[in-house]
């Protein structure tokens, strides 16, 4: 199981190093996909490729992972890790068939990925559409931005 | 092995002539994974495209080139910040070349979790003859 850590060190949102951490990630996706290699690879643990997103008051977790059955997914939180682990299986073909092309990988995953902050583990809803599963977590009622009034 | 060559689907290159009229568009071009695999009586191509619409879909066959084209459509919201990206809303395409003779109308695609199942069942082919030759 190959464990992902979101964050480079300390969850602190204007750290420089955020930045340089993020532009390299997008150098290595644009090599990536000039090399032609944009699904990525089941066995390497990087399946399913993950988008993370947040706003004020959720972070939004999408994961790519076509021809998944939903209830062949498990989601499971706590504090700020989230893991999504899975099973992909390809159907046989019941009749004698010959393979001209054979690129689509099966397999189980398993990846767990740290998130900036904490969230509800108990409030996070899940939804599943087109092969991409949407989780919607809720920031921990302590990690959400305020606004600060200044008394004049 | 001459019959294999001779049903063998080519993929067509990607950014080829056929690619000019998805440059309208901006955004990255994905190549999707496929798995396509015959019998008898038709080939089936399976292409994973997450993240596709049946309505945003287009499967195109013409003069024996078969176009796949699914356009993905960003789900995030204008407020949301990135934390993570590793994939990319984008346009999925690819091309194949047939050369069976496919039998237009019995064409049959589904789209079921961001995986698309294509049927494309076979012309039948005309019955072999048997032409006796008369003697006079």
């Amino acid at each position: 199981m190959l464990v992902r850590r979101v964050w480079p060190s300390r969850p602190t949102f204007d750290s420089p190093f955020a930045d340089f951490d993020s532009v390299r990630r997008e150098m290595l996706r644009l090599l990536d996909s000039v090399a032609g290699d944009t699904f990525g690879d089941v066995g390497a643990g990087v399946f399913p490729p993950m988008n993370i997103t947040q706003d004020n008051d959720n972070f939004y977790v999408r994961a790519e992972v076509p021809g998944v059955k939903p209830n062949e997914l498990s989601i499971s939180a706590i504090r700020n890790r989230l893991t999504l682990g899975g099973k992909r299986e390809i159907q046989r073909e019941h009749e004698r068939v010959s393979y001209h092309r054979k690129e689509r990988a099966e397999g189980s995953f398993n990846r767990t990925v740290t998130l900036p902050a904490e969230f509800e583990a108990d409030r996070v809803d899940a939804n599943y559409a087109d092969g991409i599963l949407t989780l919607t977590l809720p920031k921990a009622e302590e990690t959400k931005p305020r606004q600060i009034k200044v008394r004049i | 092995m001459a019959k294999e060559a001779r049903t063998e689907i080519q993929k067509a290159e990607k950014g080829g002539a056929s690619a000019g009229a998805e440059q309208t568009r901006p955004g990255p071009v994905y190549s999707p994974a496929v798995d396509i695999f015959e019998n008898d009586k038709s080939i089936t191509v399976l292409a994973d495209m997450p993240g596709v619409k049946a309505q945003d879909l287009q499967i195109d066959l013409r003069e024996s080139v078969l176009t796949l084209t699914g356009r993905v459509t960003a789900p995030e919201t204008p407020t949301e910040s990135d934390v993570l990206r590793e994939y990319r809303a984008g346009t999925f395409l690819r091309q194949f070349t047939l050369s069976e003779t496919i039998d237009q109308s019995g064409i049959d695609a589904k789209l079921t979790d961001g995986v698309l199942r294509l049927e494309l069942p076979k012309v039948e082919k005309a019955k072999p003859r048997q032409i006796t030759v008369r003697t006079s």
